[in-house]
């Protein structure tokens, strides 16, 4: 009687658990999984709006992506933008949440104006840079000459789009690097900063050796998640440039975009996508096995 | 003066200003964040002779809202708000739902295959969305050809059903239930209440706050996206803020003030949305980091 009950529950269970499941399950698997596989198969596949046969051409997508000189430039913008835009919204923020980080007159309006930046989307950001950057009317080619600077093509100049473009997007993560920080900062145990001073630290030092170092998981973290999005920058190229000028702001993604859905290159699109996440787990690994040897964990 | 209490007098010598030198610092920074704000709403008040004077004016003379009305008869932004609503707050109310089922089961049931299933849902994190954005179109366009027309490419349920459910949404529950004391629910079935009683009645109610913080990051991931809005729409009607946008800007690609008065007009509702909720807005996003790390 018992081991029939027993055995009629774990039954139950099984039931209730796939019918818990499965909703979230099918639209996961369907739209995450399947489309995983599926594209892998069309990266070895000749897949566009040429011919209805899609026949298995082996490495030949691989093999072309290596050569083809548009791929190897997009892959060199989107390590630079990665590599300038990552470290400088890391500065940026914990600069801010340090300053940010005490008891002063208007501090809510201080914090609320950074936080405020993660409200906006990257096409609103975008729209409002490419107006503040305009080589004709834009106020920034005005505080340029304010201050005795030539006036700069910015966005129409090769030598400068990908500039521009990193410096809207960390206006842009700003926000979200200082709630990351401030949150950080607040977990830091007041004993640990005063015992220092108390040393005989001085401010940059207690800094530099205490706080830091406590600060290390949160920093991992946000080199982290800011390398992923930024080997994924799309919006802002697409608004601003489309890739220009002279293909100087086309990064992998806007590339692919390009070869999928106005080529319709459907199997080449999924090599150079491929490409992408190999690039995206081979930083992340870096990250964390380096991040490692750095990070500090109290617990 | 001397100070009550002798122990927290300051230092002479240190207070050279009436007030803390992080102001010095923190209202030029504070400024420059501002800024493109300002400067959107001030050419947003602008005529276009007004906007293209050199140098700028860094106030307008006189207040002119005739962009906005300008801006809404060029392009259809009423239409495009409540497309993005629609979109945000049924992706946020699946997303609740399913997010919700399934991570109570991965936290909770034994099931044949629950470990594969998770390890399957989990894979799925890790791969960026150009990766699987093709097939997710050819299966949402086939989708709307054979089975759903309202969910097929051009309409805005296929924004809606390939984001009804989201792996980090399962991953996030699951992890929050766990911490869950079990006691409640095994008492709640003694008591004869069948599992979906004792998740809707006892184990909800104790997850408020991460239910408000999935809420806030999808309904953030779901007004912002654009790369998916952009690949699966394709007319004005169905177009969302984001894609609106980006489609008006590339209309009128100089006329900047009406270009900033639709801007104005696209981003102030989510600004004030995040402005009244902002506690809960930081907190589901300090939450992440915590998660992650």
């Amino acid at each position: 009687m018992a081991v029939t009950a027993a055995r009629a529950s774990r039954r139950s269970e099984s039931v209730a658990g796939w019918a818990f499941v499965s909703p979230a399950a099918v639209i996961i698997l369907l739209f995450g999984a399947v489309p995983i596989v599926w594209s892998l198969v069309m990266s070895f596949q000749r897949n566009n709006l040429l011919s209805p046969h899609t026949p298995f051409v082996g490495l030949r997508n691989y093999r072309q992506l290596i050569h083809d000189p548009a791929v190897v430039s997009a892959t060199e913008h989107t390590v630079i933008y990665t590599a300038l835009f990552v470290p400088g919204t890391m500065i940026v923020g914990l600069f801010l949440a340090v300053a940010m980080n005490r008891e002063l007159k208007f501090i809510w309006l201080y914090r609320t104006a950074a936080y405020a930046t993660m409200a906006i989307s990257t096409i609103s950001e975008a729209l409002v840079f490419i107006w503040l950057f305009d080589p004709s009317y834009g106020i920034v080619n005005y505080f340029f000459s304010a201050v005795g600077l030539p006036q700069q093509q910015f966005l129409n100049d090769p030598s400068q789009a990908l500039g521009v473009i990193v410096v809207m997007t960390i206006w842009g993560w700003t926000g979200f690097a200082v709630v990351i920080y401030l949150a950080a900062l607040q977990g830091v145990p007041k004993e640990l900063t005063e015992a220092a001073a108390i040393d005989g630290a001085g401010r940059w030092a207690t800094f530099r050796r205490v706080t830091l170092p406590l600060l290390s998981p949160a920093s991992l973290f946000l080199a982290v998640w800011l390398t992923i999005n930024a080997l994924q920058l799309f919006d802002e190229v697409y608004l601003s440039t489309q890739g220009g000028p002279l293909g100087a702001t086309t990064v992998l993604v806007y590339y692919v975009y390009v070869q999928a859905f106005q080529n319709f290159n459907f199997g080449y699109a999924s090599a150079i996508a491929y490409l992408l996440f190999i690039v995206i787990l081979v930083a992340t690994a870096i990250q964390f096995r380096v991040g490692r040897r750095f990070t500090y964990y109290r617990s | 003066m001397p100070s009550a209490v002798p122990g927290l007098a300051r230092p002479k010598g240190r207070r050279l200003l009436p007030f803390s030198p992080w102001h010095l610092v923190l209202v030029p920074a504070t400024i420059i964040l501002i800024f493109p704000f300002f400067w959107m709403i001030v050419t947003s008040l602008e005529t276009p002779s007004e906007a293209l004077r050199f140098p700028p004016d860094l106030t307008p003379h006189v207040l002119r809202f005739g962009n906005y009305p300008a801006a809404l008869r060029a392009a259809p932004f009423g239409r495009f708000f409540w497309n993005s609503a629609v979109v945000a707050v049924t992706t946020v109310v699946s997303n609740l739902a399913l997010c919700s089922a399934a991570g109570y089961a991965f936290a909770r049931f034994r099931f044949l295959g629950r470990g594969l299933l998770f390890v399957l849902i989990m894979t799925t994190l890790m791969v960026p969305f150009q990766v699987t954005m093709i097939p997710q179109f050819i299966i949402t366009k086939w989708i709307g050809v054979n089975l759903l027309a309202g969910a097929g490419i051009g309409h805005i349920g296929s924004l809606i059903v390939p984001n009804a459910a989201t792996a980090f949404g399962v991953f996030f529950l699951r992890q929050f239930f766990r911490t869950l004391p079990i006691e409640y629910e095994e008492a709640a079935r003694v008591d004869g209440a069948s599992r979906l009683t004792v998740l809707l009645r006892i184990v909800l109610p104790l997850s408020a706050p991460a239910l408000a913080t999935l809420a806030a990051l999808t309904f953030l991931d779901s007004w912002n996206n654009f790369l998916w809005p952009l690949i699966a729409i394709n007319s004005t009607s169905a177009s969302t803020l984001q894609l609106g946008l980006a489609t008006f800007q590339g209309a009128h690609a100089t006329e900047w003030t009406l270009l900033m008065a639709g801007n104005v007009m696209s981003l102030a509702p989510m600004l004030l949305v995040f402005l009244l909720a902002q506690r809960y807005f930081v907190r589901s996003v300090a939450a992440t980091g915590l998660t992650g790390t």
